[in-house]
């Protein structure tokens, strides 16, 4: 009996120990931080002020009934010869402590209404931006722009997630904080935000701006904001997605009118770089390097980086009968998704050369060897 | 079976060998394996929770994967409140208001075995959905579609077992209303009742008006995924966001579910080791009803952010805000009720104490979460996350065990290991702290929930909440050892083993006769509540 | 202790359990209302013809109406677009928009668009007369086709809405989903 139990506590000893030098010895990480943000909207200064409003009321609240329980627990114990009283109700006293709650929460409830209201308010904005919430990432479409780009989590926390690096969380800027793309938006500038969704609920949440919205499949919902102050500002999706809910983080880059001009048309012009040579012949090695960039990208949270998938889950590439079967069956199912399966139609997303990267870099990495090569231009003819 | 266990005439002798507790009948009996049961599933659930505190411990990914991470927060969840709290509550009542209303056992006994021994059926159900293809349940136990519907084959286990477990928890119910309603001894009035059997009257009903709608949510989830109905579904003219109308409709009225016993817990240990009367009782059973009745209108505040319109947004912020008022009448008629007590300290007490403090500190941040703009920040961090762990660890938990030390005693006709029982209180009572209360600066600064890995700038509280959680997570064992410890024996107690307990059950011999009550008590206003 | 009296409230008991089973599925239709009246989650409503011509322009009035197109790409490889990504109008006034829509697969697919409108309460005041989203469109391999919605802005439109958006998101039709994932 005694035997297993100290060695029991040894391997607790020695957990315990552990974990605590762990404490010791990891660099001082961050700022301990403790409250909500201020922000940088006219609408999350009110919302900070009525958190902070609130959070004082309470304390106040905590603080006269605690002090009267601990009086309580210090006088009026048996073994300083308190003899209890006999009293057991008093409508004054009943009617007292219903009243001054009701009057506390009417107090609360004026300004939060006001906020609340103000909220509300998406009319007369200068810009529309639609944002798309996918597994797991973010589309951004600047609505009569003809803007639409993907975002994803950025590539050096991806490696740190999918242990193809050896990195350390606190080696990278921004760990799970930083995107390929973010999000540019102009300050002083009212902007309405519609959000939506493409496969299951998300939510859209940068604290910075006040407020977070649920991104709902078949449904639209719309809210403001008006950034004052230039600068970057992270967030995360706030609703569980499936695996990689906490992967698919936000970033806003505020900039001033002129820059958010500028950035429109360089960013316009680069996206049309980008798919531009599709009707050339490419070569399998820049395929390969193309499409390898590519997956990890957008194909390898489920299918994983070394194309073994999840087993049960998502199903590995890796001698798989899509990846080394018919390439017909292949560029369908990479063009228009797999309806009832979390497997997205990427024809919609991905431009064609890209998609011929991926096909072919599926078709000839880790070890499947089928050695054709998909051409843009063969994927051009599908569309 | 042994040959003892087919038969015994000798009266009041209880049956023998495992027939005894297959076949059981017996209140008595049936609530002690309730009571024995949500003590496994707490710690099945709790070795969930160290497993995500262990991933939490540093940022990267060092113990599970992400799936695997949400597997276990799901489960922890449903374990913990259909395993753990529920039928814990479920198991006192059993035990107790046959013996507070002085009636012989429950008015369904037959019923009441099936409600208890489908309970080990389900979850064995639950817990196999580990070994399936696609991995357990990972879509949150709140199962919102459509993400819930690409749960692998664990989905119809999972629906399955939900409807499993209503219908125990709706046997329970049935059972306990039966039993107040028809099996008083004579001169206990309603408004004689103890509170701890006023609040579960009102639970069992809750339960019966909440958990069908629940019971008939997840069905439509069913017919959604396999029989071509679109409630949920968009694309037929279904709407995702109704089904988080009709699971909240369930799910508000479920915590009151999970707290109101604690409430009536609390409100039977304060008078005894205050020796005084409760104060406000009348206004205690009025509040309860205000409660529960209020928890059918606020079931939105849990989706404030899918966007709805403002007309609504701020009904449901009012309606939410209302419900501050008589839970606060709670708390000070508590602390009315020990202000010029008499107060001994024992286990039973300072669990009910810290359940006063802490769960007040729960109910501040409720009041928080209930203002619409403010809450648009809130939602979904991890100060909800040490909200209604708060409000259902500090609270319901901390109440359950303040019930377990307050009646083993009664229950084992031995006097648990005071020392031990104080050290179990007191290491529960500081990590727990450690445990949750970081967890707001975490939601505050930005920290989503039901996140495997997160930014380093959450590092440092993530780090002490773990060790707060590790070493919560040990104390418990010291439960364990108390409670082996004063069934295997202790110092004989009386009868009515704390000097200032009130009501029938402190009649009763300690341990009580197997069948009490036989011969129905006679309740005066002197003998009657605390 | 009379058993009658226990079966009695046991039986009340059991009715109340079926009751409120019950009232769990008749929560869908009361939602479905509810959502009407209120606007609630966004959906919107639909007039007939003559009534749409009743109402009287309100000149001295413009709003403005985005269009919004999406596809749920899980299931559906097709384009969508909104041929103006946004109108002025005066309420009362019916108006048309045009939506672009192409398969860009071989084989023929069915879908349905569900249409959503945020502010979700101007949905209460936005009426088609008109529109592809009132059944479900088959669109050959390779099809492409403009599909037109007619609508008029209710003149009680509230004062505070300025702006508002109708989305469309096309679905593969439920139907053929069931289908194919079979």
């Amino acid at each position: 009996m005694s035997k297993p139990r100290t060695s029991m506590l040894r391997t607790l000893f020695l957990i315990v120990v552990s974990f605590t030098s762990m404490l010791v010895v990891t660099p001082a990480w961050a700022d301990w931080a403790l409250n909500l943000t201020k922000g940088v909207t006219p609408i999350s200064h009110q919302v900070y002020d009525l958190h902070m409003r609130i959070l004082w009321i309470m304390v106040v609240v905590a603080i006269v009934v605690f002090a009267t329980m601990l009086w309580s627990i210090i006088h009026h114990r048996k073994d300083k010869g308190a003899v209890a009283a006999k009293f057991h109700h008093s409508t004054a006293l009943e009617l007292l402590w219903t009243a001054i709650p009701i009057a506390i929460l009417v107090v609360i409830a004026i300004p939060a209404t006001k906020t609340l209201i103000a909220m509300e308010k998406t009319a007369d904005a200068d810009i529309t931006i639609k944002i798309t919430g996918y597994q797991w990432k973010w589309e951004y479409n600047y609505m009569g722009e003809d803007l639409t780009f993907f975002s994803v989590l950025a590539a050096d926390s991806r490696a740190v997630v999918d242990k193809t690096s050896d990195a350390k969380p606190e080696d990278i800027d921004n760990y799970l904080l930083d995107v390929d793309n973010p999000v540019v938006l102009p300050i002083n500038t009212k902007i309405r935000i519609l959000t939506t969704a493409a496969d299951v609920i998300h939510a859209w949440w940068v604290p910075a701006l006040g407020w977070k919205r649920d991104a709902i499949p078949g449904f639209i919902n719309d809210n403001w904001t008006y950034i004052e102050e230039p600068g970057i500002y992270r967030g995360q999706c706030a609703e569980l997605c499936g695996k990689d809910h906490g992967y698919m983080p936000i970033v806003v880059k505020a900039v001033s009118k002129a820059e958010y001009q500028t950035w429109l048309v360089e960013t316009k012009q680069k996206i049309a770089e980008a798919s531009s040579g599709a009707d050339r012949e490419w070569t399998l090695d820049e395929l390969m390097a193309r499409g390898e960039g590519v997956y990890k990208t957008n194909c390898a949270a489920c299918h994983q980086a070394n194309g073994e998938g999840i087993p049960g889950v998502f199903p590995a590439l890796v001698a798989s009968p899509i990846a080394t079967g018919a390439v017909e069956d292949h560029i369908n199912i990479v063009m228009n998704g797999k309806a009832g399966t979390a497997m997205a139609a990427y024809g919609a997303q991905l431009n064609d050369i890209d998609i011929a990267a991926i096909i072919t870099y599926e078709r000839n990495a880790w070890g499947n060897k089928v050695g054709d090569l998909v051409q843009p231009m063969t994927i051009q003819a599908t569309r | 079976m042994s040959e003892a266990a087919v038969h015994d005439d000798h009266h009041d002798h209880k049956p023998t060998g495992i027939g005894r507790w297959l076949f059981s009948t017996n209140h008595k009996d049936i609530g002690t394996m309730y009571l024995l049961f949500s003590l496994l599933m707490f710690f099945v659930g709790g070795a969930m929770a160290i497993v995500i505190r262990a991933e939490l411990f540093q940022p990267g990914l060092q113990f599970v994967n992400p799936q695997f991470f949400n597997s276990m927060t799901t489960m922890h969840a449903l374990v913990m409140i259909f395993g753990a709290v529920m039928p814990a509550g479920v198991g006192l009542a059993n035990w107790m208001i046959p013996v507070m209303i002085g009636a012989p056992d429950m008015a369904l006994p037959r019923m009441n075995n099936m409600s208890f021994w489908i309970l080990p059926f389900g979850f064995t159900l639950l817990l196999s959905t580990f070994f399936m293809d696609g991995g357990a349940p990972a879509g949150g136990w709140t199962m919102y579609p459509p993400l819930v519907l690409q749960t692998g084959n664990a989905f119809p286990f999972l629906i399955f077992t939900v409807h499993i477990l209503g219908i125990s928890s709706i046997m329970g119910a049935i059972n306990i209303i039966a039993t107040v309603f028809n099996m008083r001894a004579p001169g206990m009035t309603f408004m004689r009742l103890p509170l701890f059997v006023w609040t579960w009257i009102i639970t069992a009903f809750l339960l019966i008006a909440a958990l069908p709608v629940f019971a008939g949510a997840v069905t439509m989830l069913l017919t959604d995924q396999y029989f071509g109905t679109s409630f949920f579904d968009a694309a037929g003219g279904g709407d995702p966001v109704m089904f988080q109308h009709l699971f909240w409709f369930f799910g508000h009225p479920e915590v009151y579910i999970l707290i109101l016993p604690a409430f009536g817990i609390v409100s039977q240990i304060i008078p005894t080791f205050s020796r005084k009367r409760l104060f406000g009782y009348t206004s205690m059973v009025y509040a309860t009803v205000a409660i529960a009745f209020l928890s059918f209108f606020v079931w939105a505040h849990h989706m404030f952010t899918v966007g709805m319109p403002l007309a609504g947004e701020l009904f449901f912020m009012y309606a939410t805000m209302t419900i501050a008022i008589p839970t606060g009448v709670k708390i000070f008629n508590w602390v009315a009720t020990m202000w010029r007590g008499s107060m001994t300290f024992e286990t039973p007490m300072l669990f009910s104490i810290a359940f006063i403090v802490l769960f007040s500190v729960g109910g501040f941040s409720g009041v928080m979460m209930s203002i619409t703009p403010v809450d648009f920040q809130y939602h979904d961090t991890y100060f909800i996350v040490a909200h209604f762990h708060y409000v259902l660890v500090t609270g319901a938990v901390f109440a359950l065990f303040a019930a377990a030390y307050y009646w083993l005693p009664k229950w084992t006709g031995h006097m648990y290991d005071e020392g031990l029982g104080k050290l179990h209180f007191w290491t529960s009572a500081v990590f727990v702290n450690i445990l949750f209360f970081p967890q707001h600066f975490l939601g505050l600064a930005g920290m989503p929930r039901r996140i495997p890995d997160y930014a380093v700038q959450f590092a440092d509280w993530n780090m002490v909440s773990s060790l707060g959680g590790f070493a919560f997570g040990l104390s418990q064992l010291i439960f364990v050892v108390v409670v082996f410890k004063c069934i295997r024996g202790g110092d004989k107690v009386t009868d009515q083993v704390w000097e200032g307990a009130r009501g029938l059950e402190w009649t009763l011999s300690s341990p009580p006769p197997f069948h009490s009550f036989t011969v129905p008590p006679k309740v005066t206003e002197e003998s009657a509540h605390g | 202790m009379a058993r009658k009296d226990i079966n009695l409230t046991t039986k009340k008991l059991y009715l109340l359990v079926v009751v409120m089973f019950g009232f769990g599925f008749a929560l869908v239709p009361i939602y479905n209302v509810f959502c009407e009246v209120t606007g609630l989650n966004g959906k919107t409503g639909e007039i007939a013809v003559e009534k749409a011509e009743v109402l009287a322009v309100d000149i001295e009035r413009y709003v403005t109406v985005e269009f919004d197109t999406n596809v749920n790409q899980a299931t559906l490889p097709w384009s969508f677009a909104a041929k103006k990504f946004k109108i002025r109008v005066h309420p009362g006034e019916v108006s048309d928009a045009v939506f672009v829509v192409k398969n860009k697969s071989n084989r023929s697919i069915k879908g349905q668009a569900i249409p959503s409108v945020a502010p979700a309460q101007a949905s209460l005041f936005f009426n088609k007369t008109e529109c592809f989203c009132f059944t479900q469109q088959t669109l050959a391999p390779y099809e492409e086709r403009e599909m037109l919605v007619r609508f008029v802005v209710d003149t009680k439109l509230p004062k505070k809405i300025e702006t508002m958006t109708l989305s469309y998101t096309f679905f593969l039709s439920t139907d053929e989903n069931k289908i194919t994932s079979l």
